[in-house]
C-alpha cells in the first residue's frame, strides 16, 4: 500500500510542476504586458514598475522564482491589477466560500445520487425506478448554466422564495440555489451509475448466496452489495470534483456568492494573469490531491486493483 | 446409385440461388438500431435541427446583425414572436432578430460538437491504438501522458489561452481539440489490447506486413464500432463545453454567436419579461442535446451487442 501511494505521488509532483510550467509559459508568451494601457507610461516609470513585479529580468529566473514562491510558501505573488493585494488575499477571500458550497454540493450529490440509484435498483422496474432514470436523463441535459436561471427565475422571481444572490456569511437561504445547481447533474450521473452497477451486483452469486442464507435485504444490500457496486461510483468522483470546480466559475457570476470564480472570471477579462494562474494552480493542485485520494480509496475497496 | 451429374449441377444451381443473403455486421447494427424507437426519433430531429442550421437562414426575414433602433427599451412588448413582423423568435434587447441569430448559434454549436468529436476520433483513435499494438515502454509513457494531461482542470487553462491569445473560434476549436481526444486515446487502447491477439493480426504480423499498415489496415476498422459510439457521446459534451466558455462571455464573439451565448443573453434579460429569449436557444439547446444522447445510446446497444 505505502509503495502504492509513493508511486501514485511520483506522478502528481510531476503533474502539478507541469501545470505551473504551462501556465507561466502562456503568460509569458501573452503579447503586451499587464501595464501597457492606452496611454502610454513614460518609458522610466514602465521600467521602475516593472522592476517591482520582477517582470525586467530574464524567463528562467522568473519562473524559478514563482515556483519556489509557491512551493516553498505557497506564495503565488502580487495582484497586476489591485496594487494592495496580492494573489493570496484574494483567494483566501473567495476559496472559503467555494469550498462551503462546494463541499456540500459535493456531500448531497453523492448521498442523494448512491440512494436514488440503490432504490431504483432494488425496486427495478417500478414507479420508483422509472422516476429516478427519468430525473437523471433530465438532470444530464441541463448543465448548471441553464439550471440557475430557471432556478433564480421560479423561486426568487415567481415565488419569491429565496434571495436571488449573495452570500451573507453562508446562512443556509442563500446557499439554497447555489447547492441544487450545481449538484443535480452529478447527482444525476451518480444516481444512474449505482443504478447500473448496483443492478450487476444484486445478479451475481454471492449476493444470491447471502439471501438464500436468510439475511434480511438492508444487510444483504449494506454489508454484501454497497461496496463492489462503489467501485464505478468511486472512479466517477474525480471527473465530478473537476466539473463542479469549473461548475463552480458559474455559480458565483449568477448568484454572486463571491467565490473564486468570480475573481477568475473577472481578472480573465482585465488580463490579470497572475491572479489566474493563482486559481489555474490552485485548482490544479485541489484536482490532482483529489484524484491521488480517489486512487488511494480504490486501492483500498478492491485489492485487486494494482497499477 | 450414382448421382446424375447433371442433377448434380442443377442443385448446385438451386443452391447457389437459394443462398442466403449474408448480413454483415453493421446491416446487423442497423436493424437492432432502428428497432429502437427513441434513437430513431432522436436522430430524426437531430436531421431537423441539422436542417433548421443549414437552411433556416434562407426564410429569416431580417439579417441576424441588423439592429432596428425602433425596438430599442421596448423590447418586452414590440420585440414578441410573431410571424407579421417577421421576428419569427421574437429580437433580442439590442433590436436583433434571434431567429437569425438561434440559425447561427445552432450552427456554431453543431460544428464545435462535430470537430471536438473529429479531433477525438482521428488522434484518439490513432493514439490508443499505437499506444496498445506496441504496449510495453511506449505504452507506459503514451498513457502517463494521458493521464497527466487528464488531471489538469482544462476549462481554466483554455480560459488562460483565451484570454492570452486573443478570443477567436479558431482558439476555441484549439482548446476543445485539445481535450476532446483524451477518453477516446483510453477506450481505443483497451479495445486494441483485446484485439491484437487475435489470429487475424497473427496472420498478419506473420507475412511481414509493417506496423503501421497493421494499426491502419487490421486493428483501427475494429474499433470503429465502440469508437463511433463514443463520438456520438462525446459530441453533446462537446456543446456543452463550448457553451460553458460562450456563456462566460470567452467563447465566440459578437457579432458571432453560439447557443451558449444567446442562453446568457436570455438568462441576463429574463427579469424583463422578455422570456422568448431564453426559451428559444434553451430548446434547441436541450433538443440538440437530448437527441444526441438518445442517438449514442441506441448505436451502443446496436453495436454492441453483449447484453443481448
Amino acid at each position: 500500500m505505502f509503495s502504492f501511494v509513493a508511486r501514485r505521488l511520483a506522478v502528481a509532483i510531476p503533474t502539478l510542476l507541469i501545470l505551473v510550467v504551462i501556465s507561466f509559459i502562456l503568460m509569458y508568451a501573452a503579447p503586451g504586458g499587464p501595464f501597457n494601457s492606452e496611454r502610454p507610461l513614460p518609458p522610466e516609470v514602465l521600467a521602475n514598475i516593472e522592476a517591482k513585479y520582477g517582470l525586467d529580468q530574464p524567463f528562467w529566473k522568473r519562473i524559478l522564482d514563482y515556483i519556489v514562491g509557491v512551493v516553498t510558501h505557497f506564495d503565488f505573488g502580487p495582484s497586476f491589477k489591485f496594487k494592495d493585494r496580492s494573489v493570496n488575499d484574494i483567494i483566501a477571500q473567495g476559496f472559503p466560500v467555494t469550498l462551503t458550497y462546494g463541499a456540500i454540493s459535493f456531500l448531497v450529490a453523492i448521498v442523494v445520487g448512491i440512494s436514488l440509484g440503490t432504490a431504483a435498483a432494488i425496486r427495478q422496474n417500478t414507479w420508483l425506478d422509472y422516476l429516478a432514470v427519468g430525473v437523471s436523463i433530465g438532470a444530464q441535459v441541463l448543465p448548471n448554466f441553464v439550471m440557475a436561471p430557471i432556478l433564480l427565475l421560479t423561486f426568487t422571481l415567481w415565488l419569491g422564495w429565496l434571495p436571488g444572490g449573495g452570500w451573507n456569511g453562508g446562512e443556509w437561504p442563500y446557499l439554497v440555489m447555489p447547492v441544487i445547481a450545481l449538484s443535480t447533474s452529478y447527482m444525476a450521473s451518480i444516481a444512474r451509475i449505482t443504478r447500473s452497477s448496483m443492478l450487476e451486483v444484486l445478479n451475481t452469486n454471492f449476493i444470491r448466496t447471502a439471501k438464500a442464507k436468510g439475511l434480511p435485504m438492508h444487510r444483504v444490500i449494506w454489508k454484501h452489495a454497497m461496496k463492489p457496486a462503489m467501485l464505478p461510483v468511486l472512479s466517477y468522483l474525480g471527473p465530478a470534483f473537476v466539473g463542479m470546480i469549473t461548475g463552480s466559475v458559474v455559480i458565483d457570476s449568477f448568484f454572486s456568492t463571491g467565490g473564486i470564480g468570480t475573481f477568475f472570471v473577472n481578472s480573465a477579462f482585465t488580463r490579470d494573469y497572475s491572479v489566474m494562474m493563482g486559481i489555474t494552480i490552485l485548482v490544479g493542485a485541489l484536482t490532482i490531491l483529489f484524484n491521488l485520494l480517489v486512487d488511494v480509496l480504490y486501492a483500498w475497496i478492491d485489492p485487486k486493483i494494482r497499477y | 446409385m450414382l448421382p446424375n451429374p447433371g442433377n448434380l449441377e442443377g442443385v448446385i444451381d438451386a443452391m447457389a440461388a437459394a443462398e442466403v443473403k449474408g448480413r454483415s455486421l453493421w446491416a446487423d447494427a442497423r436493424t437492432r438500431f432502428m428497432r429502437n424507437k427513441a434513437a430513431v426519433v432522436s436522430l430524426i430531429l437531430l436531421a431537423l435541427v441539422a436542417a433548421f442550421a443549414l437552411l433556416g437562414g434562407l426564410i429569416a426575414e431580417w439579417e441576424r446583425d441588423f439592429v432596428d433602433f425602433s425596438l430599442t427599451g421596448r423590447n418586452a412588448h414590440l420585440g414578441v414572436p410573431s410571424i407579421e413582423t417577421g421576428h419569427f423568435f421574437g429580437t433580442d434587447n439590442n433590436g436583433r432578430d434571434l431567429y437569425a441569430r438561434v440559425v447561427q448559434g445552432t450552427g456554431i454549436s453543431l460544428m464545435v460538437g462535430i470537430v471536438g468529436a473529429l479531433v477525438a476520433v482521428v488522434v484518439g483513435t490513432l493514439y490508443g491504438a499505437t499506444a496498445g499494438y506496441f504496449g510495453g515502454r511506449l505504452d507506459g509513457v503514451m498513457m502517463r501522458i494521458v493521464d497527466v494531461l487528464m488531471s489538469i482542470p482544462f476549462m481554466f487553462v483554455l480560459i488562460l489561452m483565451l484570454v492570452i491569445f486573443g478570443r477567436s473560434i479558431l482558439m476555441l476549436f484549439l482548446g476543445i481539440g485539445l481535450i476532446s481526444w483524451l477518453d477516446m486515446a483510453r477506450i481505443a487502447r483497451g479495445q486494441t489490447l483485446s484485439i491484437k491477439n487475435k489470429e487475424f493480426v497473427e496472420v498478419a504480423v506473420a507475412t511481414g506486413v509493417h506496423p503501421i499498415k497493421i494499426i491502419l489496415r487490421h486493428i483501427v476498422p475494429n474499433l470503429l464500432g465502440i469508437v463511433i459510439v463514443y463520438a456520438t457521446l462525446l459530441v453533446p459534451n462537446m456543446i456543452i463545453f463550448e457553451s460553458f466558455i460562450s456563456f462566460l462571455g470567452l467563447g465566440v464573439q459578437e457579432p458571432n454567436t453560439s447557443l451558449g451565448a444567446l442562453i446568457n443573453e436570455g438568462a441576463g434579460t429574463m427579469q424583463y419579461g422578455t422570456l422568448w429569449q431564453i426559451a428559444f436557444p434553451l430548446f434547441f439547446f436541450v433538443v440538440t442535446i437530448f437527441a444526441f444522447f438518445f442517438v449514442g445510446d441506441g448505436l451502443r446497444d446496436a453495436l454492441d451487442p453483449k447484453d443481448g
